[in-house]
C-alpha cells in the first residue's frame, strides 16, 4: 500500500509539473495558439502566473466548449511552434451535422507507441498482420491503429464502417438497411480473414459478435481463423457483455484488450482483469497527456470511488490544450492501481443511458 | 430473496447482470433474475435442433403423461427455483406480489394451467383434429380415411416473448413440448415465476432439460427471440400486431377488444343478461384479452350502462391477499395515471359519458402502485373514440349502434358473444373475418373451451401439412396401415 501511495504521489507530481509546462506553452505568445491567446486577452487573469498545479486548471478554467471545435477554423488551434507545418485534421465519432475537429501532428503516434508497451507478443505477435474493422475515414483511429501495428513491425488491413450512416439508418428505423450494411462490413472482414493471415483484430463489440458468428456458422471460429488478440472499443461493454465476449467469442484463448479512446483524448489503457473485477472494465487515461475525472453533473465535484458520474476530460499536450471537457459518457470512478497510479473510469456508457435509449448502432 | 439464473438449454447460467423483481406494495425484493444478452441466445440457437432431437427420443404419448405429472407437480409440489425452492403458496404469493394480480386469481390461474396440462391428450386431439399422434411424431402416416398425410415441423423450437401483466397466457405454450418442439422463453420482467416453475415441473416429470431455454432480459432480448426463432409467439399492442402482420414466423397476440353484441331480437330483455355482462367485464380482474371491453346494442344502451355501473362501479380496491379482491394493481409507475388521462380525454368528446362517475373516483394512487376501479362509459355512436378501446382493468364502453352496422363497426374482435336468436344475423357473424372466437347465445366472453383453438391453431402454426407420396409397401411397413 505504501508503495502504491508513493507511486500515486509521484504520478501526481509529474502531472502537476506537466500541467504547468503545458499551460505555459499554450498561453505564451512565442509558443501558444491563436485561440488561447485570444481567449486570455479577454479574461482578467493570467494562467501562466496563476496555474501552479493540475488542480488549478480544474478550479480556474471553465468547461471547454465543443462548439469551439465545430465553429472555428482549424488554424486557430495551431501553436506558434507548429506554424507552417501541415497538420492532420481528425473528426470525432458518429454524430451528424458539422463534426468536431481536432488538428494534430504527432500526438497520436506518441499515444499509440506507448500503448504498444501494454501488449504482449503472444496475443499481438510482432512482424505479422492486423485487421481493423471500424470507423476509418476522417478519424484519428485509422492512422493510430496503423501506427500501432507498424510500431510492432506489423502491417494492417482495413475495412471501413461509417458510424454516421449507421446512426442515421437506426434513427430513421431503417433496421433492414442497417443490418444489410453490417452484413456488408462483415463480408469484407471475413473475406480478408479467409484469404490473408491476420493475428490481431481491432473492431467494435457488435462487429466482433457478427464476425465471430459468421465464422462459426461456416464451421470456423475467431481462433481458428488465426486471431490471437482483439482490441475492442467504441460502445458500451458492461460486465456481462464483456464476459460474453471473453468466454464465448474469444473462448478464453484470445487476448482481449478493451479500449476507450477518442480524437480528443487519445487512448486509455484498461486495468488487466483479475477475478475480483468480475469483468468490470476500468480504463486509465494516458496521464499526464490526458486526465479523466468522474464528476457529479450537477456540482462538477469528483464523485466518490465506485459511484457513477459524468466523464470529464482534460487534454494536456503541446499540440492541444483542452481543459475540463464534459464527455457524452458516464462512468464509475475507480481508484489508482500500481500499473496506473491515478484514477480510472469504469463501465463507461453514454451519459444518461439509464434515463433514455441511446442510439449506438454497430459503432 | 431468490437468485434466478438464465437457463441455456436447461443449464443454469449465472449472469453478471441482474434485475430485481419487486413487491408492488412493500417494495421487498422478491428475486434477483439474471439477465441474458442477445448474443447468448444467438449462439445457443445453433443447438436448437438438439432440443427437438431430445424430445423426439420420447414418444408423444409418454410426453403427454409427463405433462399430466408436471401439472400435478406444478399445482401441488415444492419445486426448486434458482438457489431456493418454491411451494405452491409461495408461487401464488410471489406472482401476486410482482404482477399486482390478487392472490386468489393467481391460484385460479394455477388451476387453469393444471387443467390444461392434465387434459393434454384431449387438447392435443382437439388441436390436431383427431390426428393419430404417431403421424405427428413420425412426420407422415395415413389418416383414418386412408389418405397419406405429412406434418412437417417448421422450427425445432417455439420462441415466446411473454408479457408481465397476464399470467393467463401461459396455457398457450403448454401443448408445445408434447408436440416434440423445444421452447425458448423470454419472460416478462415481472412474471418470471410461471416459466421457471413450469421448467422445474417438466424436468421433475421427466422432460429432458435441454429442450427449454429461458432468457430473461429487456426489449433487446425480445427482439432477438423474434429474430432467431423460426416460429415465435409474442404479446403486444395493436402497433406490435401491425408490425408483424403478414410475417408467417410470428404469431402476435394483441389486445382482444372482446365484445358482447345484443341482437335486436333480445335487446328488450337486456336485464336477463346483466350478470353475464358484468362477469365478462369484471372477472379475473378484467385484465385478460377475453374480458369484455364493449357492450353493443341498438337501443337501451343508457339503461344498460347505468345498470352495469351500478353493478361493477362500486367495487373497491382490496389487499391482494384478500379473497374478495377483484382488482389488479398497475405496477408500472405512471401507467395508471396515463391510462386514466386517456379515458378522461376521451370522455370530453360529445356523446361519450362516464357513467361510473357517481360511484366515486376511479384512479387510486398508492406509494408503489396504482389502481383504477371498474369504469363504464356510454357512447351514443360507434364512431366515437372511446367506442372501441381496451384497457387492462375492468373497463367497458356501452355503445349504441344499429345491428346492421355492428359487424362492420366493431373492428377486430378476439371474442364476440352475440346474444341473439336471429339465424340470419348469426350466419353473417359466422362469416365475419374480423371476429376470432365467436359465441352465439348467452355465453360470457371469458368462457373458454380449451379444446378449441385460440387465435389460430398452434398446430397449424408449428407444422405444415403437405403432400407425401411413397410406395404402399413402405407406408405399410412404416405405419402399419
Amino acid at each position: 500500500m505504501a508503495e502504491l501511495d508513493q507511486k500515486i504521489q509521484e504520478a501526481r507530481a509529474q502531472l502537476d509539473a506537466h500541467a504547468l509546462e503545458i499551460v505555459k506553452w499554450h498561453f505564451s505568445p512565442e509558443t501558444g495558439c491563436p485561440f488561447w491567446l485570444d481567449w486570455v486577452s479577454k479574461t482578467d487573469w493570467n494562467p501562466v502566473q496563476e496555474i501552479t498545479c493540475f488542480n488549478d486548471i480544474i478550479e480556474k478554467f471553465p468547461h471547454f466548449e465543443d462548439e469551439w471545435l465545430r465553429d472555428l477554423q482549424p488554424e486557430v488551434w495551431v501553436p506558434n511552434e507548429f506554424k507552417g507545418q501541415p497538420f492532420n485534421i481528425f473528426e470525432t465519432g458518429g454524430t451528424t451535422g458539422m463534426p468536431k475537429q481536432r488538428i494534430g501532428w504527432n500526438d497520436y503516434k506518441v499515444d499509440y507507441s506507448e500503448f504498444s508497451d501494454s501488449l504482449n507478443d503472444e496475443e499481438f505477435p510482432r512482424n505479422h498482420y492486423w485487421l481493423m474493422v471500424g470507423p476509418t475515414g476522417p478519424r484519428r483511429l485509422r492512422l493510430s491503429i496503423e501506427h500501432l501495428a507498424n510500431v510492432r513491425g506489423c502491417s494492417c488491413y482495413f475495412v471501413d464502417l461509417d458510424p454516421r450512416w449507421v446512426k442515421r439508418l437506426i434513427g430513421e428505423k431503417q433496421f433492414d438497411q442497417a443490418k444489410a450494411y453490417m452484413e456488408h462490413v462483415v463480408d469484407q472482414a471475413t473475406t480478408i480473414m479467409k484469404h490473408r493471415e491476420v493475428s490481431a483484430l481491432f473492431t467494435t463489440p457488435k462487429l466482433l459478435e457478427s464476425i465471430a458468428e459468421r465464422l462459426e456458422n461456416e464451421g470456423s471460429s475467431l481462433y481458428e481463423a488465426g486471431i490471437r488478440g482483439v482490441f475492442c472499443g467504441g460502445t458500451t461493454m458492461d460486465p456481462q457483455y464483456t464476459r460474453f465476449l471473453v468466454e464465448e467469442l474469444l473462448e478464453n484463448k484470445i487476448g482481449f484488450k478493451p479500449t476507450y479512446g477518442n480524437t480528443l483524448m487519445g487512448l486509455a489503457k484498461h486495468k488487466p482483469f483479475t477475478p475480483e473485477d468480475k469483468f468490470s472494465i476500468t480504463y486509465h487515461a494516458p496521464q499526464p497527456r490526458a486526465v479523466l475525472r468522474v464528476v457529479n453533473p450537477d456540482t462538477d465535484d469528483l464523485v466518490e470511488y465506485e459511484e457513477w458520474g459524468r466523464v470529464e476530460l482534460t487534454t494536456l499536450t503541446r499540440e492541444f490544450f483542452m481543459p475540463r471537457f464534459l464527455e457524452r459518457d458516464e462512468a464509475i470512478r475507480r481508484p489508482p492501481i500500481e500499473l496506473y497510479p491515478w484514477d480510472g473510469v469504469a463501465e463507461v456508457r453514454p451519459f444518461g443511458a439509464m434515463q433514455k435509449k441511446i442510439v449506438e448502432g454497430v459503432y | 430473496m431468490i437468485n434466478i439464473p438464465v437457463l441455456r438449454w436447461g443449464e443454469p447460467y449465472e449472469s453478471l447482470d441482474t434485475d430485481e423483481v419487486i413487491h408492488h406494495r412493500t417494495g421487498e425484493v422478491l428475486a434477483k433474475v439474471g439477465q441474458a444478452n442477445p448474443g447468448l441466445l444467438a449462439r445457443d440457437m445453433r443447438k436448437a435442433k438438439l432440443a427437438r432431437e431430445a424430445l423426439r427420443e420420447i414418444p408423444i404419448k409418454d410426453l403427454v403423461e409427463m405433462m399430466k405429472k408436471a401439472g400435478d407437480l406444478y399445482l401441488n409440489a415444492t419445486l426448486p427455483l434458482g438457489d431456493g425452492e418454491q411451494s405452491p403458496n409461495d408461487f401464488a404469493r410471489q406472482q401476486s406480489a410482482s404482477t399486482g394480480l390478487p392472490e386468489h386469481m393467481c391460484k385460479f390461474n394455477m388451476e387453469k394451467n393444471h387443467f390444461v396440462l392434465n387434459n393434454m391428450d384431449q387438447i392435443l386431439d382437439a388441436l390436431t383434429r383427431g390426428l393419430d399422434i404417431d403421424i405427428l411424431q413420425r412426420g407422415f402416416g395415413v389418416e383414418e380415411r386412408g389418405v397419406p398425410v405429412s406434418y412437417q415441423a417448421q422450427s425445432p423450437v417455439l420462441g415466446m416473448v411473454l408479457p408481465s401483466n397476464s399470467p393467463g397466457v401461459h396455457t398457450l405454450w403448454m401443448p408445445v413440448i408434447p408436440m416434440q418442439i423445444g421452447l425458448v422463453l423470454k419472460p416478462g420482467p415481472q412474471e418470471p415465476w410461471t416459466p421457471y416453475r413450469m421448467f422445474a415441473a417438466f424436468t421433475e416429470a421427466g422432460v429432458p432439460r435441454q429442450c427449454m431455454s429461458i432468457y430473461p432480459g429487456g426489449g433487446d432480448m425480445g427482439a432477438e427471440t423474434v429474430a432467431r426463432c423460426g416460429r415465435v409467439m409474442i404479446f403486444g399492442s395493436t402497433q406490435t400486431v401491425k408490425q408483424y402482420s403478414g410475417n408467417e414466423q410470428v404469431q402476435v397476440h394483441g389486445p382482444g377488444y372482446s365484445k358482447i353484441l345484443l341482437g335486436d331480437d333480445v335487446v328488450d330483455q337486456w336485464e336477463d343478461h346483466l350478470d353475464l355482462m358484468a362477469d365478462s367485464i369484471y372477472k379475473n380482474s378484467g385484465r385478460g384479452c377475453i374480458n369484455c371491453s364493449g357492450v353493443w346494442a341498438s337501443r337501451h344502451t343508457e339503461e344498460i350502462a347505468e345498470a352495469l355501473a351500478e353493478r361493477v362501479g362500486r367495487y373497491e380496491v382490496k389487499d391482494p391477499t384478500d379473497p374478495e379482491a377483484g382488482l389488479a394493481a398497475f405496477t408500472v409507475p405512471g401507467q395508471a395515471e396515463a391510462v386514466w388521462g386517456m379515458i378522461e380525454e376521451g370522455c370530453e368528446e360529445n356523446g361519450t359519458t362516464h357513467v361510473t362517475e357517481k360511484h366515486g373516483p376511479r384512479l387510486e394512487q398508492m406509494e408503489r402502485c396504482d389502481y383504477i376501479r371498474p369504469t363504464i362509459l356510454h357512447c351514443d355512436s360507434p364512431d366515437l373514440k372511446m367506442a372501441n378501446t381496451e384497457y387492462m382493468f375492468p373497463f367497458t364502453s356501452v355503445v349504441k349502434c344499429p345491428q346492421e352496422k355492428m359487424i362492420e363497426k366493431i373492428g377486430g374482435t378476439l371474442v364476440a358473444s352475440a346474444i341473439t336468436n336471429d339465424e340470419a344475423w348469426a350466419a353473417q357473424l359466422t362469416d365475419a373475418t374480423n371476429i376470432d372466437r365467436l359465441n352465439i347465445g348467452p355465453l360470457p366472453t371469458i368462457a373458454l373451451n380449451w379444446l378449441q383453438p385460440h387465435e389460430g391453431s398452434i398446430v397449424d402454426f408449428l407444422f405444415r401439412t403437405r403432400a407425401y407420396q411413397t410406395p404402399d409397401e413402405r407406408l405399410k411397413a412404416r405405419c402399419g396401415k
